[in-house]
């Protein structure tokens, strides 16, 4: 008989059935979507953080002071030690190496420009989008990947065909947009670098000392510097962990449990240590700036996210409950006559709640996977990526589903069960 | 037909039509209105609270999306300057560039001075000396990590005082200058200046292998007057851009560039965090009003018997629509004005817990939260009105 009751309900009153459904289903679909977004955020931001780019630098052991003013360097070009080019593809071989998002060698040397008599010019030997291989993994990194704030354009700001970024393996250069000013040159012009005629395929803007420098992929540098495989520094940029107690700790100090548990974490502080470790006779450290500076951004974004998803968790929560309340009400002729047919209140009871299990499964379902698909189209149209939603969060979902949907019947189901059939059946809510 | 119109009746009626005709004169209509509300008060209640509550967090929910772009970029200045100022090949700047530059953007933004000469170690090796305001400094730059040698007061209680010939060296630079934190001698153009290490800079870029002295003893000693204003200025891309143009006019004989690496990487994230909060927000307000609205529905369906009765008296179709959109935009004012200063609570709570600093109440939401809550009022309204208006008052009044 009580299957039958809860069956003939859904039955005959399919549209306010459905209409307690489609409360539930949006409200867990909103429920789902903030948590999935909420969870992800971290990771997402982490990701964005990178687009200030390098947060680690590795540089020879021992090196000479860097003489640097104004973007010029007035170091000897020959001076100071130097890392070898042969170690670089050992950095995807660390721990953290998924955690690596790129890096970028760098071999400053100082030129000078063949066809006037101009003062000294820096030119910057680095990789802008070099295939490399480290084992079977096939990569490609360089400054697009840690420097995505470089502009390569024609000079006049446009991006066209005619001017782009050179080729790692070519002759090709591109000039820092304030020395093209000084010297009026423009994209396909050639330049002359120590007896070196140059193309120049774009002008690089990026608002900083570069612009008033020369870019050249780094085998050419090494060319002119006459020291093959030579590179000054690396600069690394690396998905890390907001710094904690445990981080800034000195591994020598560690016990050994300690000291696996501070490897195994991706703090800036040991991938710095790994660093060091695969690349021989270097010094790596964290670019404080960027390292510093995005623990703060991203628990504060982090902790924004949380307290809004409790919001939507909120009203979600009140918009089920209200819907419940609503359809519970409306049935209250039904309980008089099944009362007067002399069903016990815990009968009645049973029967609503079991409607109420009922829809909020079947809800809870539906919203689940609505709100899969719209975390998805969140993460694809602002972050360009998926959000993922991990399979554990479904049985919570539908436990959180089911205990609202009681918890907004439960007020409703008291009052009509303690109705007077009388007035019930004579219409005088 | 309920408790309080029976006590009504049972009152003298001599003292009922006294107490009638001194009563401020009312029309039927407002009257009807707030019977409804008196009467049936915990229906009206629940429906109020649902109105409140949806304002509340609709309000709470702009006004964050509103602030957090503000909040979040003072976050963002922590990163350093993002305009940097630059005399034109080489040259110092002119001597009153720093009192242009707080001019235009007020004593509030950071802007700090630096001056850069290469100096010469005893032993004959080059090394940066920059002088600067090291106070502000360090307010600019707040990764630096510095470490004060024990014995030296680095950042003196007394803002005026100035540690005598102090220096703070990089931690590249120690190692070449002053291993041991003796005090060690530069030389300058012929002219030598005797420091005491006071401290160690770290910070993973060119300021290692500096050394940073306080600007009037750099000028003192190298006669080299400022050459760069590092500057931290606050507000949307389009206020700094602003900025920049304005000192470009103020200074003609200095570049002034934006820190490009800077400036994208905050609007990239503030564009991605602001997008997540607008879907954010959307969804909430969305769930928000559909709540009201079951609420509402249920509400006004509840009371198809007051609608059978005006109509069985004689209540026109249209006075009917007036009377229940009255109550409903009533209904979704008051929501509105209350769920506005809770909203507004909550937001200024969100930002004391997150940012550390209350959200600032932004009254210019109000229209909003207000025009939305009693338009959602109507449209709850409206569904079960076209459903009720379709069945003959005796049906409903018989109960079926």
């Amino acid at each position: 008989m009580f299957p039958r009751l809860v069956y003939e309900s859904f039955r005959h009153q399919a549209r306010r059935k459905l209409l307690a459904g489609i409360a539930i289903t949006l409200g867990v679909a909103v429920a789902t979507a903030m948590i999935a977004v909420a969870t992800d955020i971290g990771d997402k931001i982490n990701r964005e953080l990178r687009s200030y780019g390098a947060n680690l630098v590795v540089t020879p052991q021992e090196d000479t002071l860097d003489v640097e003013v104004g973007g010029i360097n007035l170091k000897p070009p020959s001076d100071g030690a130097f890392l070898n080019e042969a170690d670089l593809p050992k950095i995807r071989g660390t721990f953290w190496h998924n955690n690596i998002v790129g890096f970028s060698p760098m071999l400053p040397v100082t030129v000078r420009l063949g066809d006037r008599d101009t003062s000294d010019v820096t030119l910057l030997g680095t990789y802008f989008n070099k295939a490399l291989s480290f084992g079977k993994d096939n990569f490609t990194t360089g400054v697009r990947i840690t420097h995505p704030w470089w502009k390569v354009s024609c000079g006049d700001g446009k991006e066209s065909p005619n001017c782009g970024w050179p080729t790692d393996d070519s002759q090709n250069v591109l000039l820092g947009e304030r020395l093209a000013t000084k010297l009026d040159r423009k994209p396909g012009d050639t330049i002359e670098v120590s007896g070196r005629q140059l193309a120049i395929s774009g002008i690089l803007s990026t608002g900083g000392a570069e612009d008033d420098q020369i870019v050249a992929p780094l085998a050419l540098a090494q060319q002119i510097l006459g020291k093959p495989g030579a590179v000054r520094r690396v600069y690394v940029s690396a998905l890390t962990k907001p710094q904690d107690a445990l981080s800034v700790r000195d591994p020598k100090t560690m016990t050994p449990e300690v000291y696996d548990r501070w490897y195994c974490s991706p703090y800036v502080e040991s991938i710095a240590y790994q660093l060091q470790e695969v690349i021989p006779h270097s010094r790596a450290e964290q670019i404080r700036q960027v390292a510093q500076n995005e623990g703060t951004v991203l628990s504060r974004i982090k902790g924004l996210m949380l307290l809004i998803t409790f919001a939507a968790l909120f009203a979600s929560a009140l918009a089920v409950s209200a819907a419940m309340a609503t359809a519970i009400y409306e049935r209250r002729v039904e309980v008089g006559l099944m009362k007067a047919l002399g069903a016990g209140n815990l009968a009645v009871s049973a029967i609503f709640f079991a409607e109420a299990l009922l829809l909020a499964i079947a809800g809870g379902i539906a919203g689940f996977s609505a709100g899969a698909l719209l975390a998805r189209q969140i993460g694809r149209s602002i972050f360009n990526s998926q959000i993922s939603i991990e399979p554990v969060l479904f049985p919570i979902i539908i436990a959180i589903a089911v205990f609202v949907t009681f918890a907004g019947s439960a007020a409703a189901i008291r009052r009509a069960v303690k109705f007077d059939p009388v007035f019930a059946l004579r219409g005088e809510g | 037909m309920t408790t309080s119109t029976v006590s009504d009746t049972l009152l003298d009626p001599k003292q009922v039509a006294d107490r009638r005709a001194r009563a401020p004169h009312t029309s039927m209509f407002a009257r009807m209105l707030l019977r409804a509300a008196v009467l049936r008060r915990r229906h009206a209640a629940s429906a109020l609270l649902a109105m409140i509550v949806a304002a509340a967090v609709a309000t709470a929910m702009m006004n964050l999306y509103v602030d957090v772009q503000a909040k979040l970029r003072t976050e963002f200045r922590n990163y350093g300057a993002n305009v940097i100022i630059v005399a034109k090949d080489g040259q110092s700047l002119p001597a009153d560039s720093l009192g242009k530059v707080e001019s235009v953007l007020g004593a509030k933004t950071l802007a700090i001075p630096f001056s850069y000469a290469v100096a010469r170690t005893k032993d004959g090796q080059s090394v940066v000396v920059a002088g600067t305001d090291l106070n502000r400094a360090q307010q600019l730059n707040r990764w630096w990590k510095i470490i004060p040698y024990a014995g030296v007061q680095l950042i003196p209680e007394d803002k005026d005082w100035v540690p005598p010939k102090a220096a703070l060296i990089g931690v590249l630079a120690a190692t070449v200058v002053s291993p041991d934190r003796q005090p060690f001698e530069l030389s300058f153009h012929g002219r030598t200046i005797t420091l005491q290490p006071s401290g160690s800079l770290q910070t993973g870029a060119g300021e290692d292998s500096r050394i940073y002295l306080d600007q009037s003893e750099f000028q003192n000693w190298t006669g080299v007057a400022p050459s760069t204003i590092e500057v931290a200025a606050n507000g949307t891309a389009a206020e700094v851009e602003a900025s920049i143009r304005q000192l470009a006019q103020l200074l003609p004989s200095a570049e002034i560039r934006p820190v490009r690496q800077i400036m994208e990487g905050e609007a990239n994230v503030l564009n991605k965090t602001h997008a997540t909060l607008y879907v954010s927000a959307a969804l909430i307000v969305f769930t928000s009003a559909l709540c009201v609205l079951a609420t509402l529905i249920g509400w006004v369906f509840d009371r198809r018997r007051d609608f059978a009765i005006m109509k069985a008296l004689g209540a026109s179709e249209r006075l009917l629509n007036g009377f229940f959109a009255a109550e409903a935009a009533a209904l979704g004012m008051v929501g509105a004005i209350l769920g506005f200063f809770i909203g507004i609570g909550v937001a200024a709570w969100i930002g004391r817990v997150n940012f550390h600093a209350p959200v600032v109440p932004r009254f210019s939401v109000f229209p909003y939260v207000l025009a939305g809550s009693i338009i959602v009022a109507l449209l709850s309204a409206i569904l079960p009105i076209t459903m009720l208006r379709r069945i003959q008052p005796a049906i409903i009044l018989r109960g079926e």
